[in-house]
C-alpha cells in the first residue's frame, strides 16, 4: 500500500480554501485595490497621484506605471497581510477546529501534511501578487493607454519591455512576499492561534519597516527583510543593477529558510492535544 | 506464527509539567476483544488515547499497534482508525467532501467505500448538508464513518456514546456490536460503566492515571461479589452470629438499619440461616443483592479505594 503523496495533500489544501470565505477577502483585495486605485486616478484626472514615489509621475502617461506605483504601496501592509491571511491560518484554523487530529491519523505522514500546507499558502500568495499585477496592468493600460516608461535611469523603455520588465518585477517581488508567508507558517504552528498569527505575522513585517527607518541603524537596512520589496526596482534601471536582485534571493532565503525549517520541526514533534 | 496484539501498552506515562495526566498505564487488548477503558472525567482515557493514536508523545512507555509504534508516523497507523474527544471535521464542507477528503489521504481504496459507510451509520441523506449545521450525534456517526473508511482491524473511540440521546446511545452499541461480530477489535473509552456492560468482554479501569483493574468483566463481576440483607427477629443476636460463622464477612448495617454481608458462597448463606435458627434469631427477611458493577466501579475510581481488586 502506497502512502498519499505531498500531491494529494496539496490539491486538499487548496479544495479547503476554495470553501472558505476568508480566502476570497484576500483575492479579492488583490483584485479591487487596483482597480479602486485606477478609478481614483481617472475621476480626479490631470496630473493628480502620488507623484513623490518612484513612477508616480508617470500613472496618467502609461498603464505599466500602475502595477508598479501599487507594488511600493502594497509592500507596507496589503501584501503582508493578505499573505498572512492564509499563511497564518493554514495551521492554526485545524488547531482551533480540531480537525489537526482528524487528519493526522489518517495514511499520511505528517511531514507531507506540513509541506502540502506550506505549497498551498505560497501558491496563494503568488495567486495574490498575480491577481493584483494583472488587474493593475488591465485597469492601468485601460486608463493611460500603453505607452514608454521612463526608467529610474531617465532612459526610455518601450512598452513592450516595459511588460516584460513588469513581469519580472512580480517575480522578484514574490520573494519576500515567500519569507513573510514562512514566517506566518512559524508563526500559525507554533501559536495555533489563527489571529495571534495574522496579525503577528503583520507585525513583523511591520517592525522591520520600523528598524529600517530609525537613526543609526541605516547599515542594517540592505539586510531587512522590508527592504527587498524594493529589490524589483533594480529591472527599471538602465542596464539592469542586478545587486539588489541578488542581495534579495539570499536575504529573503536567510528569513524565509530558518522560519520554514523551525516550523516543520514544531510541527513534526508536537503534541496535538486540542479539539 | 506469533502475530502482535492489536495493542500492547507498557508502562505508559503523560505529564504536562506538574501534572501527571497518565501514570504508568500496562493494557493489551487481544484480537477480537471489545475492550472497555473505563474511568472518572479526567482520569487519564482521552491522554492515553491520543498517545495510542500517536498524536502525543509520551513521557515515558510505549504504545504498539499491531507490534508498530506510533509515533514513528502514520505508517504505524495502517489497520487502525478512531478519534479522541469529539470527532472534528471541516464545518464548511459537507458530510461526503469530508469524507472525501480523509479518504484521499488514507488512499488504498477508501473513497469508494464512503457510501458503504455513510450507509452503516445511517447518514447518506444527510451526507450533502455542511457538516457545520451537523447535530452531535450526527458528528459521532460521521466519525464512525470516517473510521471505517480505513478497513480498520483496530477501531479506538473515545466515549463514543457521550451526548447521544438513549435512541443514539442505544444505535451506537449495536453497532459496535456489529462491527465486533464482523472480526473488528475495539477499544471504546467512557466514564459510565453501563455504557460498556453490554458490549465489552474485558475492561481496564483506570483512575487518575493509572490502571487499579484490567481483565474480563465476568472476573469482575465474581470480584464485585453478593452481598445480602439480612432481618430477624433478635438483629443484635444475629450480628454477633453472623460475626462468628465461617464464610461470612463485611458484617454491616445498612442504611435503613438492617444486616448486611457478603457471602463467599450460597452454602455458606443456608448454614447461617441454620445457625441463626439455633441461637435463637429467627429470620424474617434474607435476600440477596447483587452488588452491580457501577457500584464496584465507583469503589475502584472514587478516593477512598484502597487498593486494587485483584485480577
Amino acid at each position: 500500500m502506497s502512502a498519499p503523496g505531498v500531491a494529494v495533500v496539496y490539491r486538499w489544501e487548496l479544495r479547503k480554501l476554495r470553501s472558505q470565505k476568508r480566502t476570497y477577502l484576500g483575492l479579492g483585495a488583490a483584485a479591487v485595490v487596483p482597480v479602486l486605485f485606477v478609478t481614483a486616478l481617472v475621476v480626479q484626472g490631470g496630473r493628480s497621484g502620488p507623484r513623490d514615489v518612484a513612477f508616480g509621475r508617470y500613472l496618467h502617461d502609461t498603464g505599466l506605471a500602475v502595477p508598479l506605483v501599487l507594488l511600493l504601496f502594497g509592500s507596507i501592509w496589503m501584501f503582508p497581510l493578505i499573505t498572512a491571511l492564509v499563511a497564518g491560518d493554514i495551521v492554526a484554523a485545524e488547531d482551533h477546529n480540531g480537525t489537526l487530529k482528524t487528519i493526522l491519523t489518517r495514511s499520511v505522514e505528517r511531514e507531507r501534511i506540513f509541506a502540502g500546507k506550506t505549497l498551498a499558502a505560497f501558491s496563494y500568495a503568488i495567486a495574490a501578487i498575480a491577481i493584483t499585477g494583472v488587474v493593475a496592468l488591465a485597469a492601468g493600460i485601460a486608463a493611460s493607454g500603453l505607452h514608454p516608461i521612463i526608467s529610474l535611469s531617465g532612459t526610455r523603455v518601450s512598452s513592450g519591455r516595459g511588460l516584460v520588465l513588469v513581469g519580472a518585477s512580480l517575480l522578484v517581488y514574490l520573494m519576500p512576499i515567500l519569507a513573510v508567508a514562512c514566517i506566518g507558517l512559524l508563526l500559525s504552528t507554533v501559536t495555533r492561534n489563527s489571529a495571534a498569527a495574522v496579525v503577528g505575522t503583520l507585525m513583523v513585517s511591520l517592525l522591520l519597516q520600523l528598524v529600517g527607518i530609525l537613526p543609526g541603524l541605516g547599515a542594517l537596512r540592505p539586510y531587512l527583510l522590508s527592504t527587498q520589496f524594493d529589490a524589483w526596482q533594480g529591472f527599471l534601471r538602465t542596464p539592469i543593477d542586478w545587486v539588489p536582485i541578488v542581495r534579495a534571493a539570499w536575504v529573503c532565503a536567510l528569513y524565509a529558510v530558518p522560519a520554514l525549517i523551525a516550523a516543520g520541526l514544531v510541527f513534526l514533534r508536537r503534541d496535538v492535544a486540542g479539539g | 506464527m506469533v502475530t502482535a496484539a492489536p495493542l500492547e501498552v507498557r508502562g505508559l506515562v503523560k505529564r504536562y509539567g506538574d501534572l501527571t495526566a497518565v501514570d504508568g498505564v500496562d493494557l493489551t487488548v487481544n484480537s477480537g476483544d471489545v475492550f472497555g477503558y473505563l474511568g472518572p472525567n479526567g482520569a487519564g482515557k482521552t491522554t492515553s488515547l491520543r498517545m495510542m493514536l500517536g498524536l502525543i508523545r509520551p513521557t515515558a512507555g510505549e504504545v504498539r499497534l499491531f507490534g508498530r509504534d506510533p509515533q514513528l508516523g502514520a505508517a504505524a497507523l495502517e489497520g487502525v482508525a478512531g478519534f479522541v474527544e469529539a470527532p472534528r471535521f471541516y464545518p464548511y464542507l459537507t458530510g461526503r467532501k469530508n469524507l472525501e477528503l480523509l479518504a484521499a489521504l488514507d488512499g488504498d481504496g477508501a473513497a469508494g467505500r464512503i457510501d458503504e459507510v455513510l450507509d452503516v451509520v445511517e447518514l447518506r441523506d444527510r451526507a450533502g448538508d455542511r457538516v457545520g449545521g451537523y447535530s452531535h450525534g450526527m458528528g459521532q456517526r460521521l466519525g464512525i464513518a470516517a473510521a471505517l473508511l480505513r478497513r480498520p482491524r483496530l477501531l479506538l473511540l473515545d466515549e463514543p456514546a457521550t451526548g447521544l440521546d438513549p435512541a443514539g446511545m442505544r444505535d451506537m452499541r449495536l453497532l459496535i456490536r456489529r462491527l465486533a461480530g464482523q472480526g473488528m477489535t475495539v477499544l471504546l473509552s467512557s466514564h459510565l460503566l453501563a455504557e460498556v456492560e453490554e458490549v465489552c468482554n474485558r475492561v481496564a479501569i483506570i483512575r487518575r492515571g493509572r490502571v487499579v483493574y484490567e481483565g474480563s468483566l465476568a472476573d469482575l463481576r465474581r470480584a464485585a461479589g453478593v452481598a445480602y440483607r439480612l432481618r430477624t427477629t433478635d438483629d443484635e443476636r444475629a450480628a454477633r452470629v453472623c460475626a462468628v460463622q465461617p464464610g461470612i464477612d463485611e458484617v454491616g448495617r445498612g442504611d435503613d438499619g438492617t444486616l448486611s454481608f457478603r457471602a463467599e458462597t450460597e452454602r455458606a448463606v443456608g448454614e447461617l440461616s441454620l445457625a441463626l435458627s439455633e441461637a435463637g434469631a429467627l429470620v424474617l427477611e434474607l435476600a440477596p443483592r447483587m452488588a452491580t458493577l457501577e457500584d464496584l466501579f465507583f469503589e475502584l475510581t472514587e478516593d477512598h479505594a484502597a487498593t486494587a481488586v485483584p485480577a
